[in-house]
């Protein structure tokens, strides 16, 4: 398959490269900080969720058991998509991810009950991970088209997961139960980790220190203040302004889980439902999860600031300049895929031990395909690729629950098609924000003519998202460059 | 020179073979089964009336799925929406057969008819997306692959089923104009205890007939595959790529549409959960690889996957049973061997090509290493 669309020329990207930074400049939100970009994100979906449920009268949408599962159901599709990047980012097109999840799932519930727990997840990684190595083989060293090598792994990686459970279990199907899985923990506050005791007037010196924390973090971490500094201690000043940041935004973030269940007691609108939400997702966490995302923050530090993932990145970009300036390639490659195997391969085993307790065939369910799905929605990068993750997970949360617990969810979606509207008008897209206002209010009147929102569909509701994402928003999406073209080594003659 | 190529054509298939031979033997001694147990249980399935004719039935919707894939191949366009498009076309093909006020044999041609513009339909929006948005076709028919798993049984419970009988879940049974004969007649001996001959081996083999009139002996199928393999010239030549990339999708589509119909023409008559073949979509791509996409080809794998499908029964009530998964994994294995035979061939004939070139033109022999000798062509 070839990527190249014969009507792009080189005038049309630069010409979309041009109207990309105007609009750019045009949206104040394109302009803040990523980190305060997602934290605003955030809080707007928590008051439309809140305001979708004071008008419809349910309560499940900000239900702390209703995250704590999303969570859950977020993370194998996260380290899918997130195995996804890194070959994508290399040029390698893995639609082999369901294959290799399979191969975690078997794989790490005959680790766990050969060896324990811990055996268990590090031999389903490495399952995974010999399925990467499978698909990057294929691609790298015989040249065999991407997709076409993924559906072969696919195939294989099913059979194979079959045979050796009727080999070893006697069960065409399914394995016998783990006898144990790894732990959970519950994230801590910032006064466990100090041993205080959380009391009312510490609660406000709680919220004092977020402020500054917050107002310390954006004024004085400016690269302007932190560039005199950092030539002064140089070598080791160029970590000083990174480190600062994970550091207060790590405080950060222990003061939240701190006030969470202060906030949950409030009865104002939106506070206690996002005092609900945190709690949720950080009561009874498994170490699975903690993992995961983990991942997350580790893959941007390691491709966007390292060398090496310079280096891997550039070889999906342009292998003929990486090649000129003597990166291995090949290597490079058979790396990113391998990579790419084991995380699908820790998302199989995320499966394993989230839900099931044992290996069953057919438990993936195309995860693997919804985690390149859900990488794409995210274009390409970490903190996209999450939130697309999460919007599949939330969704399979809520079809677990009542038909009318899900119909309101029309009405979380007519209110986010007002606020996007809000937005296109501020940038000026007029033409999107006038059909962005007939989506919302064709959504509204389903809201008002259905008392609840068929199962059969709520199923799908996520995929539907993705479609109309990648509908409207497909030219703001930046694949890598030579994303699934073949490359031989000297091909630039 | 011509004996040459010919001999590199037939490479191919009998490395791969040879390649997927050795691999599941060696996967079977690993396991500690014997590969001549597995052989001779193959072996019977050949001589077998009963068995052959199981095969054919079954390779008749993995044919019509392989080509539907495989015209979106002769234009690069990856078509993994067939598992979607041929179950909602299956289950509004039922609904709509049993419903259409259509005279006597009519009938048939009206199921076919809405089977195909419902998968045509379906596909098309992949179509319209990839060329009009810029989406990839193949994260498209994914989501609509969903899409569709979603629609078919919320169709079914809520619009199609039919209320006059039972708890089976099910479209109204097709009348009498809409159902096919069976073709036992065509079997020498009549047919064994057990097994019918499914009439729906007469639609794969009119659409292999069509598959290789429209693609190879039409002007469309000389535009669409100068599209799939120059789309800088086709364009040069006046083809429009964003026409032919909805109407290439469209038409696999409409294709994919027809592989449920063998239980909506044939037994049960109508849509069930149960009966209704899943999978198919998948398959279809590996049989599309394995017969290089050539109508002919795209045959023999889908008889070859059907074959290993139907010994699985075998290989299980043999004594002692063996593991039916083996059957899994020759597929798998076939589909790589077969898939990593051809590029590695392709390469050689590059080569050689090179060489050749090279030699004519009265040139040093590239003096370079072999595996830049393609580019210093």
């Amino acid at each position: 398959m070839t990527v190249v669309d014969p009507d792009t020329t080189a005038a049309d990207t630069v010409a979309s490269a041009a109207d990309a930074e105007a609009a750019r400049r045009r949206d104040p939100i394109a302009r803040l900080p990523v980190s305060v970009r997602f934290a605003l994100y955030a809080v707007v979906f928590v008051f439309v969720l809140t305001a979708a449920e004071q008008i419809s009268g349910q309560s499940r949408l900000t239900a702390a058991n209703t995250w704590a599962s999303a969570l859950k159901l977020t993370i194998p599709i996260a380290l899918a998509a997130l195995g996804g990047l890194w070959a994508e980012r290399a040029g390698i097109v893995n639609i082999g991810l369901e294959g290799m999840m399979i191969l975690g799932t078997f794989f790490g519930a005959w680790g766990c009950i050969q060896f324990g727990p811990w055996q268990g997840v590090l031999i389903g990684v490495l399952g995974g991970a010999v399925g990467g190595l499978v698909h990057a083989i294929a691609v790298v060293a015989f040249g065999v088209d991407h997709i076409v090598s993924g559906v072969a792994v696919n195939i294989l990686a099913a059979g194979v997961t079959q045979f050796l459970n009727f080999d070893w279990f006697g069960s065409t199907n399914q394995s016998p139960r783990l006898p144990e899985v790894v732990g959970s923990v519950r994230v801590p506050g910032l006064h466990d980790l100090l041993g205080a005791r959380l009391t009312g007037p510490s609660l406000l010196v709680w919220l004092a220190a977020l402020v500054v924390l917050a107002v310390a973090a954006v004024r004085f971490l400016t690269p302007e203040r932190v560039e005199p500094l950092r030539r002064r201690l140089s070598p080791v000043g160029s970590f000083a302004r990174p480190a600062a940041v994970t550091v207060l935004g790590l405080l950060g973030l222990l003061v939240v889980v701190d006030l969470a269940p202060y906030l949950a007691r409030q009865e104002r609108f939106g506070i206690s439902e996002f005092g609900r939400i945190v709690m949720g997702l950080t009561a009874e966490v498994s170490w699975i999860v903690v993992i995961g995302v983990v991942a997350f923050p580790l893959t941007t530090l390691i491709l966007w600031h390292t060398k090496f993932g310079l280096r891997l990145r550039s070889v999906g970009e342009d292998p003929v300049a990486a090649e000129s300036v003597g990166v291995n390639v090949y290597r490079m490659k058979v790396v990113a895929t391998t990579v790419s195997g084991a995380l699908a391969g820790l998302g199989g085993v995320s499966l394993v031990y989230l839900f099931a307790n044992q290996y069953r065939a057919g438990q993936t369910n195309g995860r693997g395909y919804i985690g390149l799905a859900a990488m794409i929605f995210g274009n390409w990068r970490p903190g996209g690729t999450a939130v697309g993750a999460g919007l599949f997970g939330f969704t399979d949360t809520l079809s677990l629950l009542s038909g009318q617990a899900t119909h309101a969810l029309l009405l979380v979606v007519a209110i986010g098609a007002g606020v996007m509207v809000l937005r296109a008008i501020i940038t000026g897209r007029w033409l999107s924000s006038l059909a962005i206002v007939a989506a919302g209010l064709a959504v509204y009147g389903w809201y008002l003519v259905t008392d609840e929102l068929p199962n059969e569909i709520v199923v799908f509701l996520p995929h539907l998202t993705t479609l109309l994402v990648l509908t409207f928003a497909s030219q703001r999406l930046r694949p890598p460059a030579a994303d699934g073209q073949p490359y031989r080594r000297g091909q630039a003659g | 020179m011509t004996r040459n190529r010919l001999a590199l054509t037939l490479a191919a298939p009998v490395l791969a073979i040879v390649v997927a031979t050795i691999a599941s033997a060696i996967a079977l001694v690993l396991t500690g089964y014997a590969p001549g147990d597995v052989l001779s249980i193959l072996a019977d399935q050949a001589t077998s009336v009963r068995d052959l004719l199981r095969t054919v039935n079954r390779a008749g919707p993995y044919y019509v799925s392989g080509v539907a894939v495989a015209i979106g191949f002769k234009m690069n366009l990856f078509n993994i929406g067939v598992e979607g498009q041929y179950r909602l076309a299956g289950v509004v093909a039922a609904a709509a057969g049993a419903a259409l006020p259509l005279p006597g044999p009519t009938r048939v041609i009206g199921i076919l008819a809405v089977a195909v513009l419902v998968g045509a339909a379906w596909s098309g929006l992949a179509g319209l997306l990839r060329a009009y948005r810029g989406v990839s076709e193949v994260i498209a028919t994914i989501m609509l692959n969903a899409i569709a798993l979603g629609l078919t049984p919320f169709l079914l419970t809520r619009y199609f089923e039919d209320d006059s009988e039972g708890f089976a879940v099910r479209t109204r049974p097709i009348p009498s104009g809409g159902r096919l004969p069976f073709l036992d007649f065509l079997i020498p001996g009549g047919a064994p205890a057990g097994a019918r001959f499914n009439p729906f081996i007469l639609i794969a083999i009119a659409v292999g007939v069509v598959y290789y009139v429209l693609i190879w002996r039409s002007r469309f199928g000389y535009d669409l595959r100068a599209s799939g393999s120059n789309p800088h010239a086709a364009r040069a030549s006046g083809v429009d790529a964003k026409r032919m990339t909805v109407i290439a999708m469209a038409i696999s589509g409409g294709i994919a549409g027809l592989v449920g119909l063998s239980t909506i023409l044939s037994t049960p008559y109508s849509y069930t959960e149960e009966s209704f073949l899943s999978g198919l979509g998948f398959t279809g791509i590996a049989i599309a690889l394995l017969g290089r996409n050539h109508p002919v080809g795209i045959a023999l794998g889908a008889f070859l996957w059907a074959f290993i499908d139907v010994s699985r029964t075998a290989l299980s009530s043999a004594t002692p049973p063996l593991p039916r998964e083996i059957a899994t994994i020759m597929q798998g294995i076939i589909v790589f061997s077969v898939v990593i035979a051809y590029e590695v061939v392709a390469r050689i004939a590059e080569r050689r090509d090179a060489a050749e070139v090279a030699r004519r033109t009265e040139d040093p022999p590239p003096t370079t290493e072999p595996s830049t000798a393609g580019a210093a062509s």
